[in-house]
Parts: structure tokens; C-alpha cells; sequence
């Protein structure tokens, strides 16, 4: 019950206000220049970062899990870190680094790769902790046969590695487009949020609130939400088959 | 393990990247953000923490924050069991359903309750109005967006150590004479004590931190409406040292709760595990 006044029932009240102008005044909301920009903008970058992730989420999980060094405790707590920080203080920090006052000397505040940047700091935890746990399980003694058969390392790792981690690297990478396409808080300081340019489905939903457009902001989120549930939807496939198989 | 010497280069090329691409996503920014917080000394941090404002803004998160957590503690663990216990139709949508305040943006989150509880249009606002209680734009809009976007991170620990345990304890203390609420209190709950703490953990960080969802419902006015997180966001985009200052103090002891936070709970983990 009060799950349902809590979660559901607002969540309906999103897709009524979306209905609410009818089919065309949904179709002109998503259509118009300016969403649909920031809705490429949006589903683009988090393409190319769940792209990132699917590599870099896997090289970190394989040094957390098989490599041996100091400091390595450290870097446990700080693949976590961007899950814990609040997403306006990721802003924050992100724009410490690579905004107008970098020690690098680059400025990528307002621009696209400020977009990117952010998401790539927010979704970092997805794939390195979904394969993680399946990696730490993974039986040496498959990757020794196969050695022994004469497989090379890169081998083993395509034949036998690389398919036993496939349904957490996908998870992972779900997850983390999901995490990407909804993002907010760090971006509102980061990117500068340009209509054409830098703004995001989310921010576009933000400033279609405040101006009262709620049908258009309903429309815009209408979209995002059903992006979230077929993403559930894949999650509780993907859990159902390794348990079949696994 | 390690035999060949290109083995050997693979594995040191790979720490390094791996450090390195973290030490530019992660480590530096965020120590530059306390670098910059302590850039002047501690005068202005101090003086910054004694603006009304600032204290206003981590009272009203604090008390947001915790009133979220108790209602998703209880919540947490009630739809928990509801889950683990019960059979029922829906169940696996229900279970699948709970994840969405997860994945879902937060901005659609505060859309969503604006739509149901805001005083003009809303679904059930109007009649909440006139009864006298006001949601939107005031604590209670900020506590139920807060709670709403962290109720899965205590499900999602209660619900497995609830499965491990099984039901047989229970049975037992039940054939016993036990009533349900004495099964519960002396059994379940201690049971699932760790998973639970570490939940709350989860969710009170993530309460505290809660931005894109209170930042709609909230209206974000200083002194009545405005967190923390959104207070860092007034202060950065105004101009003068002073406010910059207050933004990188606030950020700075948002950061440090994230962390010490996330430390516990790391440090939790073995603990739970050498308890069973």
C-alpha cells in the first residue's frame, strides 16, 4: 500500500499527464527540435559510455580480482565512490579537474565532453562490481586445462573466460546505460545544460517543469521510464537464465 | 602464475591503466575538491558552516534523510518479507518493480510526485491540502522523494540474507508458542541484523546526497526549502569567493559522509561474513 502511494501510483501519474494532450500533443513534445537533440545527445553519449565501461569495468575487475599489489584495499573503495558521492558534488569534482580552473589546462566545462565525463564518473561502479563476483568464483582449473590444451592466453580468455563473464558484463551494462540515460545531478554545474548542444533528456525534463509545461515534461519522461522498465525487464531475464544454467 | 616475461608486461600494463584511468576519473577530482575547499585555511570553511543558511540546509537534510531511512526501514523490511514469505499474484512484478526507483532519473521521480501531490492539479494534493497538510514545495515532498529513490537499498539486502536463512527457526519458535511479532523480534530481526544495518547505511548516504528528485519538489527556497545538495548548487553558480567557498564547504562534508560512509560499509562486509 504505501508502496503504491509512494512509487506507483506518481509513476501512472507520469504516464496519464503524458496521455493527457492525446497522441499528437505526445508525438510534438518528442518531436520538437529541442528534445529530441537533447534525447540524441543523451542516448548517444550513453551508448559510448556503456561502450567504455563494458572495457574498462572488465580490465578493473581482472586487476581487482587476479592482481596482487599494495593499495589495492584503496582502490575498492574508490571504484565506489562515485555510487556514494551525491551527484551534484560529482559535478563539483569533475569540474575541479576539467572545468574553466583545471591544472591540466583544459576547459571542458559547458561542452560535450563534460557530458561524457560525467557519466563515465557516475556508471564507473556498474560493470566492475557485477563482474567482479563472478570472476573471484571462476575456476582456475578451466583456464589450466585449457592452457594445457595448447591454448594461448588470449585464447582461454576468449574461449572460457570471456562467455562466463558475458551475463554479468551485460548486466552491468545495462545498468550502467540505464544509470547514464537518467542522469541529472552532476551534469546541472558540468555541462553548462545548452539547449542543442549540452542538455540532456533530464535536464530537458527539468526545464519544461519549471517553465509548467508538465504534458511536454511528462512526454520526455514518459520515455526515460519505459527505458528504465524494459531495462528491469532484460535484468530479471538475464538473473533468471544464469540461475537455469549457472 | 606470472611464468612468461610477457606475461608479466601484460599484467603491469593493465595496473597501470587501470590506476591511472581511475586516478583521472576519480582520485584526482576529489582531491581537488578538498584541496580547493582548504585552499584559503580553515577560517573561511568555519566561517562558511556559521552562515544560517548553510545550518538550515544540513538540518533539513539531515532530518529529511533520517526520516526517509526509518519509513524505508520499515518498509524495507516489511515488503522484504512480504516478498521472501509470501506467495501471492504479482509478486514477481512486485519484485521486479521495486528496483525502479533505481534505475529510473530522479528528475522523473520529483515529476512523478509533483503530478500526484502538488496543491493545484495533483492527484490527491488538493484534498491533502485541505486538510492542512502541504507536500509539495514543503519537508514532506522532500522526505517521500528522498525515500522514494533509496526504498530499493535496503530491500535489495534484506531480501537475500531473508532467502539464506529459510523459514525453519521461525517454524520452530512458532510451534513453541511464539506469537508472530515474538518470532519476528527474536529471530528474524536478529537474523537479519547485518544485511539490515548495512541497507540502512546504503540509504542513509544516499538520502543525504539526494538531489535531481528534491531539487523538483522542493522549490529549493533558503531557510525553508533548500538542502544541502541543492544549496551547493546556489552557492556555485554565484559570484564572490565567499559563496564558492560555502559551495566547496558544503560539497566537501556531503564527500566526507559519502565516504565514511562507504567505509563502514566496506568494512561491514567481512564482518557480516564472519558472524555466520
Amino acid at each position: 500500500m504505501w508502496f503504491s502511494l509512494l512509487v506507483l501510483i506518481p509513476l501512472t501519474a507520469v504516464l496519464v499527464q503524458a496521455a493527457a494532450g492525446g497522441w499528437s500533443a505526445y508525438w510534438d513534445a518528442l518531436t520538437s527540435q529541442q528534445t529530441l537533440a537533447a534525447l540524441r545527445l543523451t542516448v548517444g553519449q550513453a551508448v559510448l559510455v556503456t561502450a567504455v565501461n563494458v572495457i574498462m569495468g572488465t580490465a578493473i575487475a581482472w586487476v581487482l580480482v587476479r592482481d596482487q599489489f599494495r593499495g589495492k584495499q584503496l582502490l575498492e573503495v574508490v571504484i565506489d565512490i562515485p555510487f556514494a558521492l551525491p551527484t551534484i558534488v560529482a559535478g563539483l569534482v569533475l569540474l575541479s579537474l576539467y572545468g574553466p580552473s583545471s591544472p591540466l589546462g583544459v576547459n571542458w566545462a559547458n561542452t560535450r565532453v563534460a557530458v561524457f565525463l560525467a557519466f563515465l564518473f557516475v556508471t564507473l561502479p556498474f560493470i566492475v562490481r557485477t563482474v567482479q563476483p563472478v570472476l573471484l568464483e571462476l575456476e582456475h582449473e578451466v583456464e589450466e586445462a585449457a592452457a594445457s590444451l595448447g591454448a594461448s592466453r588470449l585464447t582461454t580468455f576468449r574461449l572460457v573466460i570471456l562467455p562466463s563473464l558475458a551475463p554479468a558484463i551485460t548486466s552491468g551494462a545495462a545498468l550502467s546505460f540505464c544509470r547514464a540515460i537518467s542522469e541529472y545531478g552532476s551534469l546541472v554545474l558540468l555541462s553548462g545544460n545548452l539547449p542543442y548542444s549540452t542538455e540532456v533528456a533530464s535536464v530537458r525534463i527539468m526545464s519544461s517543469v519549471e517553465g509548467d509545461k508538465l504534458t511536454e515534461a511528462a512526454a520526455v519522461a514518459s520515455i526515460l521510464l519505459v527505458v528504465a522498465l524494459i531495462v528491469i525487464v532484460v535484468l530479471d531475464l538475464i538473473s533468471r537464465r544464469v540461475a537455469r544454467y549457472g | 602464475m606470472g611464468d612468461t616475461a610477457a606475461h608479466r608486461v601484460t599484467r603491469w600494463a593493465l595496473r597501470l591503466i587501470v590506476i591511472g584511468y581511475l586516478l583521472f576519473l576519480v582520485i584526482w577530482p576529489v582531491a581537488l575538491v578538498a584541496a580547493k575547499t582548504f585552499a584559503n585555511g580553515l577560517a573561511p570553511v568555519i566561517n562558511a558552516l556559521r552562515q544560517p543558511e548553510v545550518i538550515f540546509a544540513f538540518q533539513l537534510t539531515l532530518s529529511a534523510a533520517f526520516w526517509a531511512v526509518v519509513i524505508n526501514t520499515i518498509f524495507g523490511v516489511g515488503i522484504s518479507l512480504l516478498l521472501v514469505r509470501y506467495t501471492f499474484p504479482g509478486r514477481r512484478a512486485l519484485n521486479a518493480m521495486v528496483d525502479l526507483p533505481l534505475s529510473v532519473s530522479p528528475v522523473v521521480v520529483g515529476l512523478a510526485l509533483v503530478l500526484v501531490y502538488n496543491g493545484r492539479t495533483g492527484w490527491l494534493g488538493p484534498s491533502l491540502e485541505e486538510a492542512g497538510l502541504q507536500v509539495i514545495y514543503a519537508p514532506p515532498a522532500i522526505i517521500m522523494a528522498t525515500a522514494f529513490v533509496s526504498l530499493p537499498l535496503v530491500i535489495r539486502e534484506v531480501v537475500p540474507v531473508l532467502q539464506e536463512i529459510g523459514t525453519e527457526q521461525e517454524q520452530a519458535a512458532r510451534s513453541l508458542g511464539a506469537s508472530g511479532l515474538q518470532t519476528f523480534a527474536r529471530i528474524t530481526l536478529p537474523a537479519i541484523k547485518w544485511g539490515l544495518l548495512y541497507g540502512v547505511v546504503l540509504s542513509l548516504a544516499r538520502s543525504l546526497g539526494e538531489f535531481g528528485a528534491v531539487k523538483i519538489v522542493s522549490g529549493g527556497v533558503a531557510m525553508r526549502t533548500q538542502t544541502a545538495t541543492l544549496l551547493v548548487e546556489e552557492r556555485y553558480q554565484q559570484f564572490g569567493i565567499v559563496n564558492s567557498i560555502t559551495a566547496y564547504t558544503a560539497a566537501f562534508i556531503l564527500a566526507l559522509i559519502a565516504v565514511v560512509a562507504l567505509i563502514i560499509v566496506t568494512s561491514l562486509r567481512p564482518g557480516k561474513g564472519a558472524s555466520e
